[in-house]
């Protein structure tokens, strides 16, 4: 009976326990326990619909018994039954994280508002993964974007206000950019359901206004997954919002976007539009290889190294971008491998940055000088996650980079592949900066003493750095669920 | 015991050093003895499999699949097992020399030294077990991470520099050559095992070769060809017992031993003889030689001096295996040994002296002949062996790529060779002669003598190794006719 | 149809143009959240334009009526309303505070501090 109904359990779940969370009000402890639970039964779910997926294929779920596509359908296929499991399994790592991280970042009276966004964030995160319906897709993008935005305003740092309302400002007009194209979409085939919109764009044949709902939907989703020039909101977001929240979002949010992306381009327009109608590589690989070499050249130079994880990720959509744009069972599955692989390094990177912002207040490169020494496993995980974002052979990132090489390599444009490799270089000398401060150079003798983390923060972050490990390493799952995902988005072969 | 788990115990047992010696922290006497005990049954495992390689025995262990058709696979041949004996028979040897100079220099972080030393030299097994390309990749780059922390060992400004330096070259050149060539031969081959006779026979043709085996060449930095070699002088930072272990064997013989069997395994002699342009690979080995040797001529620093002369010794090797000739393939093979127990010999002596009388210059040697008898002969006979002079190792070394040379038809190759020896004896010489026949400076009144006793064993026992291995170079043959057949 | 027909679309244009203008060129905070809401209106406009079906009357079942207009997408932006308003409210919100921080909403003036706050560091 239960399992009948997994699928919106995933949205409902959380998005109830928000406002109860809420109302637990200043019982904070209380709330926190409530969104940790409500995080692993997420994920409990997930890998139940997980199952379900690998044994009979796709799951369809009508809302309240409203048969699609009058009503509201959710669809679980290996796609995004994939992006839940990250979204949740991120989210079951990290919520246990978050009380002691929170209690140091966040005014306590805020604190329960705070774990009411987070469970809403998540809710909002996986409805998008989820849904099936176009509209429906928008909403749940302005329910996890505008906790967001209040998750990030509640950074100490005043400029995490600013930050806050610069991504609103974006945010929003991506979000509506989005709904034009949806509503253009409406009015051409008269439907919102993803498989029906398929169908019918099908038919339809050539349109100025097919072309232009894609540019808006594009665009609008380009914003939201800061897609090159469109990534401004991004870095100062990252960088003030309270760790806990720069690690939640950079992990899941614009993953989810990415998975957005995909749908949009292969599910709902169809690889044959969207590649030999509209010619979206064209769009994709440029702005995704500039992505690699000029963020990650910004990222050199950022002194907050919360800043510069946030270009570095910009970097690393820039990389699933080139994947998308290669046009090829290999790209899209090098793409969807870097999208769970990114999402374990860069929580992990994020996660031990909250940590070392735990102890020293802020994460200034010139305050981490000699920290090594004094918080060996909070820095240790820092280079653990590093090797991986570099692409250091039994590592995550190394598999992505290894499927992405070889789908540029097989089209035979290796101009690509090199780009792709100068771009782990600069990470090489980015991480290196932090691991030179950290390890080589000396504490200075009028700094404060800091020690270790409390462990309450060390295991998270070691959970997602053996992942890291672990899904390098043996890879066989990800690559078979993502690989066969790829095949089913390029229709049977 | 089978091979399988034979392989798998060489991989561990540096390993099991690694728990063993961070338990035993606080005892530095029961800590380096656990590094002796288990760099000893190091040698043993090792010694196993060789008997059995000998025999004819390909030990075989796939450790796991990582993606479908990538795995993580070891395959011992007789180069590889070459390479892994070398390096464990210098391994023990080593510990007992970093005994006498941590502590005759009082070094700090030793602890942190011995625990990476044993993973460098898990490593170094993994690469020379490696049965294919990625396997070879995973500890190439394990074993450029985990000489980093020894590399800068000291801390100080000059040590954080050479580091930076170490480690950005090797890393660059894997991460941005070699990992792009072993994808493309990935995608060629649809196979990236190392199989006698090359993979790549059929796949690839005309300008291809020549870039991929150039990528190869340049991508395995350890191999330190130039323009690339700049990461080893700037290694010297280290402490000597790393320069010595690590940079005359474990780690840049996994980069010419890399070089070679991917000339052998990958490619296979007579695709690369195909390549149009293949004589540019000789020419850079030979330039590589003849430049490193002049440079060398002009270093006062003995260890910096040593390192060029690695630089020179590397290319000859590479020049072995690009001339594509049997007997120079047996040279190449052989010259990875003779240099190993060569070079790690003068390592030795020059930490003995800086131990001893903190002397690091060439011009400070005058005399000490006298002062540091063992030392100095020990050095000499390294010397001999990195000219060619019997009755050293080098001198068989040598003779084969000579004659490989002659074979290939190479007479430029002759040639270099010929004249790199002369350099290589106009450098090492002076030295020898400084120190056995000049007088001391009258201002070193200091009274010192020999360093301490495990430094002055160490390195008469790879002394002796260059000499006995002139004597008897039975074993190494054997293998290396195993490849050639 | 002439170009009149496209009557609502035209002010569904004109309307975009206006509001995404003000977001952009405005550097009063305020004012931007104003012109984010006239860009959110105009697209309001456009669905419940498209729901308009000629001829067709309000959709309640009545004997006398046939056609009705569609009521899909006044429902859909009823809900893009109501996300609208959460946007608005919450973008008001984080004005204040800002004012509270920086005692300015000028843009420039905020710019101004918080570079000078990104180099004191």
């Amino acid at each position: 009976m239960i399992s009948h109904h997994l699928p919106a359990l995933q949205v409902v779940v959380p998005l109830m326990a928000a406002p109860l969370c809420f109302l637990l009000g200043r019982y904070r402890r209380l709330g926190w326990i409530l969104s940790t639970l409500v995080s692993w039964l997420c994920l409990w779910i997930a890998v139940r619909l997980a199952f379900q997926v690998a044994d009979g294929g796709q799951i369809q779920y009508a809302f309240g018994g409203w048969a699609p596509p009058w009503g509201i359908e959710y669809r679980v296929d290996q796609l995004n039954v994939l992006v839940l499991l990250i979204v949740s399994g991120i989210a079951s790592v990290m919520f246990p994280y978050s009380w002691s991280s929170v209690q140091n970042e966040v005014d306590p009276e805020q604190q329960p508002l705070f774990f009411t966004c987070m469970l809403l964030c998540l809710a909002g995160l996986l409805g998008i993964t989820i849904t099936g319906d176009a509209f429906n897709l928008f909403v749940l993008l302005e329910i996890s974007s505008l906790s967001t935005y209040t998750l990030i305003s509640l950074g100490r740092d005043r400029r995490a206000l600013t930050a806050s309302f610069q991504y609103l400002i974006m945010g929003t007009i991506g979000a509506t950019f989005i709904l034009i194209g949806v509503g253009i979409l409406y009015m051409l085939t008269g439907t919102l359901n993803m498989a029906d919109l398929s169908d019918r764009i099908g038919e339809i044949g050539e349109s100025r206004a097919l072309q232009a709902g894609f540019g808006f939907l594009i665009v609008g989703i380009g914003l939201k997954l800061a897609m090159f020039p469109l990534h401004l909101w991004l870095p100062n977001a990252y960088a003030f919002a309270p760790s806990i929240v720069s690690a939640f979002i950079a992990a899941t949010a614009t993953k989810v976007a990415v998975y957005v992306m995909v749908r949009y381009l292969f599910t709902i327009f169809g690889h044959e539009f969207s590649f030999s109608a509209m010619y979206i590589h064209w769009l994709l690989i440029p702005v995704g290889l500039i992505a690699v070499l000029f963020t990650s050249i910004v990222a050199v130079f950022q002194r907050d190294i919360k800043r510069m994880l946030a270009y570095s990720s910009v970097a690393q959509i820039g990389y699933m971008l080139v994947g998308i744009g290669l046009v090829s069972t290999t790209g899209l599955t090098a793409t969807l491998l870097h999208l769970f692989n990114h999402a374990l390094m860069k929580g992990a990177l994020f996660l031990s940055m909250g940590a070392v912002c735990y102890r020293l207040g802020n994460t200034l490169i010139d305050n981490m000088d000699g920290i090594g020494r004094q918080m060996p496993w909070t820095m240790g995980a820092f280079v653990a996650g590093g090797l991986s974002l570099i692409g250091v052979p039994l590592t995550v990132g190394f598999i992505s980079k290894w499927y992405l090489i070889l789908a540029a390599l097989e089209k035979g444009w290796w101009p690509i592949a090199v780009i792709v490799v100068l771009g782990s270089l600069i990470a090489v000398i980015y991480v290196w900066r932090v691991v030179e401060a950290a390890y080589l150079h000396q504490r200075p003798d009028q700094s404060v003493t800091v020690v270790e983390a409390p462990a309450s923060l060390l295991v998270p972050t070691w959970i997602l750095v053996l992942a890291n490990y672990y899904f390098g390493i043996d890879a066989s799952f990800t690559t078979g669920f993502t690989s066969s995902a790829a095949t089913t988005l390029f229709g049977a072969p | 015991m089978t091979g399988g788990t034979l392989i798998l115990l060489a991989l561990a047992l540096p390993l099991s050093g690694v728990i063993g010696v961070s338990i035993c922290r606080q005892n530095p006497n029961l800590r380096e003895g656990f590094t002796l005990v288990v760099s000893m049954l190091l040698l043993l495992v090792v010694l196993q499999l060789l008997s059995l390689v000998m025999a004819g025995a390909r030990p075989e262990l796939i450790l796991l699949e990582m993606l479908p058709g990538l795995e993580l696979r070891f395959e011992i041949e007789p180069l590889g097992m070459l390479f892994a004996t070398v390096a464990a028979t210098l391994w023990p040897i080593n510990s007992l020399y970093s005994i006498g100079y941590m502590r005759g220099n009082e070094e700090s972080h030793q602890t942190r030294f011995y625990i990476f030393f044993a993973v460098a030299i898990a490593a170094a097994m993994g690469v020379a077990f490696a049965g294919n390309l990625v396997t070879l990749f995973v500890f190439y780059e394990v074993l450029t991470l985990s000489t980093f922390p020894l590399v800068a060992h000291k801390g100080n400004q000059m040590a954080m520099l050479g580091g930076r330096t170490y480690l950005g070259i090797l890393l660059f050149t894997s991460i941005g050559l070699l990992l792009p060539a072993i994808v493309w031969t990935w995608t060629l081959a649809g196979t990236n095992n190392f199989i006698p006779g090359g993979i790549l026979t059929g796949h690839i043709e005309g300008g291809a070769i020549t870039l991929l085996a150039l990528l190869f060449l340049f991508g395995i930095g350890k191999a330190a060809l130039m323009p690339i070699h700049r990461w080893l002088p700037a290694a010297m930072v280290a402490p000597t017992p790393v320069s010595a272990l690590l940079h005359a064997v474990a780690v840049v013989k996994a980069g010419v031993f890399s070089v070679v069997k991917v000339v052998v395994y990958i490619f296979g002699l007579d695709l690369i003889k195909q390549a149009p342009g293949a004589d540019w690979l000789i020419w850079i080995a030979c330039f590589t030689l003849i430049a490193a040797s002049l440079i060398a001529l002009r270093q006062d620093n003995l260890k910096k001096r040593l390192a060029y002369s690695t630089i020179g010794q590397l290319a000859y090797v590479v020049l072995g295996a690009v001339l594509l000739a049997p007997l120079s393939i047996t040279g190449a093979a052989l010259h990875i040994i003779a240099h190993a127990f060569g070079k790690i010999t003068l390592f030795f002596a020059a930490g003995s002296i800086y131990t001893s009388c903190k002397k690091t210059e060439v011009s400070q040697l005058d005399g000490i002949g006298r002062r540091m008898p063992y030392t100095m002969t020990a050095f000499s006979i390294g010397a001999l062996s990195m000219i060619g002079i019997p009755p050293t190792a080098g001198f068989i070394s040598k003779w084969y790529l000579l004659m490989g040379a002659f074979q290939a038809q190479q007479l430029a190759a002759v040639a270099v060779i010929i004249a790199s020896t002369l350099l290589n004896a106009s450098y090492f010489i002076p030295v020898i002669y400084a120190a056995w026949f000049k007088r001391e400076s009258s201002e070193a009144m200091l009274t010192y003598g020999e360093a301490p006793w495990p430094v002055v064993t160490a390195l008469c026992m790879t002394a002796g190794l260059t000499v006995l291995l002139f004597f008897f170079p039975g074993i190494p043959f054997e293998l290396i006719q195993q490849i050639s057949t | 149809m002439n170009a009149f027909s496209l009557f609502n679309y035209w002010i569904v244009i004109i309307l975009m143009m206006a509001g995404f203008y003000t977001v952009i060129a405005s550097g009063n905070l305020v004012k931007k959240i104003v012109g984010l809401n006239i860009f959110q209106t105009s697209v309001f406009i456009m669905y419940i334009s498209m729901g308009k079906v000629i001829g067709g009357t309000a959709p309640i079942v009545t004997v006398n009526s046939e056609l009705y207009s569609n009521p899909l997408p006044h429902v859909l932006i009823l809900t893009a309303i109501v996300v609208a308003v959460a946007t608005t409210a919450l973008g008001l919100s984080l004005v204040i505070r800002i004012k509270e921080a920086y005692h300015s909403i000028e843009e420039d003036d905020i710019l101004a501090i918080s570079q000078r706050e990104d180099e004191a560091e």
